[in-house]
């Protein structure tokens, strides 16, 4: 378990002469959920992105699943899931076929996507819903149902860009109850929030505050240093120096 | 292989319930050989004239009777032709002199402020009139019309509605249904997922090539069982012709896909920024021919001009491969062109 998901190295993302992620260095340990905050605008998304191939970085260095993100692009894409902050199931599509398109992609057997397929919808108590169109389920259901279906094909690490936006608090509690199962069962979780009460249910949370990353340890670590309470507080603390508006 | 079967499985769920895709799927071909077909026709009939006759003799009486008798028009009742013009009750009126035994003139007046319905009127006029001759010797041209001896107008328009049909269709289902998955957000994830950007761009062709052929045949059926028109060459080429062109005009789809952000604005570009083209450089309308040379030039960069060509060759026509092997070849070379450019345009938006 010595071997770190992430690793990372001055990584740097310009877009002309706008620095949205400026040198970051760090790392992620298998097995552990890592929460990444910042404000809007503060580089969280684009720094994810490089991560999961969808953009390349600028400068740097850069390893997921111990891969390189310049040259392993390939083995990188087969050893994570990802799920956006846009709900990303197909609302004209049952839950069950949206199961099977997405596990199919990953090149799960028709075997395995039916014993996956049906643990899933057990797990997440969709019976009698399995084949409504997931466009007429409640944005809840929806969201638990991406979160299943980004880890499907039991990644090495899962990516969640503000996975629980938009839902009432309990349903995000009963959301956090599946990352703790997926991180059980020994997927890294890397998840970003704007969420303080989420950030206190991860392992390690870095904080980004302009495209660099102003803070990096346990939350009890952090509250610590900071003499915050809250993570609230910690959080107000750092984006107060914030010179980029968020949008 | 597996993967891609999945893909294209998915796709065809997505047609099949989104009620809008299904009308522009089947509603719009439908709709456009029937518009084109029946009320868009530049053949005249009934069309309503009036006779002045200040002759009033046998031989006015029976021309004017000839007149009558044919389908073309209709004699209104009256003799203020100017008044009937101006309310434009008549297209067309023929005056017959007082002296028109002796004179053997008579007048044709038409609407010229629509020409070419005038001058159609104005032929089918001398046509009936074309008296019998005293001369000693009589000139008769003898007219044949190739390959349309009914002058049935639908003849000209199937090809040229094919082509537009076709191109609005696949140009837009397969921009939009990309636009939508980068709207929606799927397309972030499926390029997440060890799925290969390039089998995302094929799979999203495969069900829209399909789904175009059936079009072309629905379209191929109305033509012939409706509105009579013939399929005098091989079959099989003009299908493999069509493939070609869906090919192309899909690839147009993909591109423009690449360049818009939403479902709206791949819609408008590809229905309106097709349709226009295509109308007025296809040369089923405006004769190509008679085009200033700047738009003949745009013309040679539509593909449609080249696939209706193709289609009236070998549709009405019965011609074989060796006469359209041409533009079969400009053909093929655009959607080769096309198909690169939108494929690397997909993997440059991956980076």
């Amino acid at each position: 378990m010595n071997e770190k998901a992430i690793t990372c190295k001055g990584l740097t993302k310009r877009f002309g002469d706008f620095i949205a992620v400026d040198n970051i260095s760090f790392e992620v340990n298998t097995g552990e959920i890592f929460g990444f905050l910042g404000a809007n605008g503060a580089g969280k998304t684009t720094a994810m992105r490089m991560l999961c191939g969808l953009s390349f970085p600028s400068s740097g260095e850069a390893t997921v699943a111990g891969y390189d993100v310049f040259t392993k692009q390939e083995s990188i894409k087969k050893n994570i899931g990802y799920m956006s902050q846009k709900f990303s199931l197909y609302e004209n599509l049952t839950v069950k076929e949206n199961i099977r398109f997405y596990g199919g992609i990953y090149g799960l057997t028709n075997a395995e996507l039916k014993e996956k397929g049906e643990g899933l919808i057990n797990k997440l108590g969709l019976h009698s819903e399995s084949k409504k169109l997931v466009g007429e389920l409640p944005l809840g259901w929806k969201q638990k149902l991406a979160f299943s279906v980004a880890i499907i094909h039991q990644p090495k690490i899962v990516f969640l860009d503000e996975p629980t936006g938009g839902v009432d608090p309990v349903t995000r509690r009963q959301f956090w109850d599946l990352i703790y199962d997926a991180a059980d069962s020994g997927i890294t979780i890397f998840v970003t929030t704007h969420y303080m009460d989420e950030a206190e249910y991860c392992n390690r949370i870095s904080i980004m505050v302009d495209g660099r990353i102003d803070a990096l340890d346990t939350p009890a670590n952090l509250k610590q240093q900071y003499k915050a309470e809250t993570m609230d507080e910690v959080f107000y603390a750092l984006a107060r120096g914030a010179k980029r508006s968020a949008d | 292989m597996k993967q891609f079967l999945v893909f294209v499985r998915k796709e065809f769920y997505h047609v099949f319930r989104d009620r809008r895709t299904l009308l522009i799927l089947f509603g719009l071909p439908i709709m456009q050989i029937l518009l084109f077909g029946y009320a868009l026709t530049t053949e005249v009939k009934n069309a309503k004239i009036i006779v002045v006759d200040q002759a009033k003799d046998a031989a006015s009486e029976q021309l004017i009777a000839k007149i009558n008798a044919s389908s073309y028009f209709d004699i209104e009742p009256g003799e203020d032709m100017e008044a009937a013009f101006k309310k434009g009750n008549i297209r067309c009126a023929v005056v017959f002199p007082a002296d028109f035994e002796n004179e053997k003139r008579i007048q044709i007046i038409a609407d010229a402020s629509d020409p070419n319905t005038a001058k159609t009127l104005t032929n089918y006029l001398t046509s009936i009139i074309q008296p019998p001759s005293a001369q000693p010797y009589q000139i008769i041209p003898v007219t044949r019309m190739l390959y349309n001896p009914a002058l049935n107008g639908s003849m000209n328009f199937v090809p040229g509605v094919i082509a537009l049909v076709l191109m609005i269709i696949c140009t837009t289902l397969t921009s939009v249904s990309i636009v939508r998955e980068k709207e929606n957000g799927t397309m972030e994830i499926l390029l997440v997922s060890p799925f290969n950007p390039t089998y995302v761009v094929l799979a999203k062709a495969v069900p829209y090539l399909v789904l175009s052929l059936v079009d072309f045949i629905l379209i191929i059926l109305l033509s012939v069982f409706v509105l009579d028109v013939p399929i005098r060459g091989s079959l099989l080429l003009l299908f493999a012709e069509s493939t070609l062109f869906i090919i192309s005009c899909l690839s147009l789809g993909l591109l423009i896909s690449s360049v818009t952000q939403s479902q709206q604005t791949a819609m408008l570009i590809s229905m309106m920024g097709m349709m226009l083209p295509t109308i007025l450089f296809t040369g089923f309308i405006f004769p190509l021919e008679n085009m200033p040379l700047p738009l003949r030039i745009i013309s040679y960069f539509i593909p449609s001009r080249w696939y209706y060509f193709i289609v009236k060759a070998v549709m009405l026509k019965g011609l074989g491969f060796w006469a359209v092997w041409k533009q079969t070849l400009v053909l093929a070379g655009m959607t080769v062109t096309l198909l690169t450019i939108s494929i690397k345009r997909f993997k440059i938006r991956l980076a």
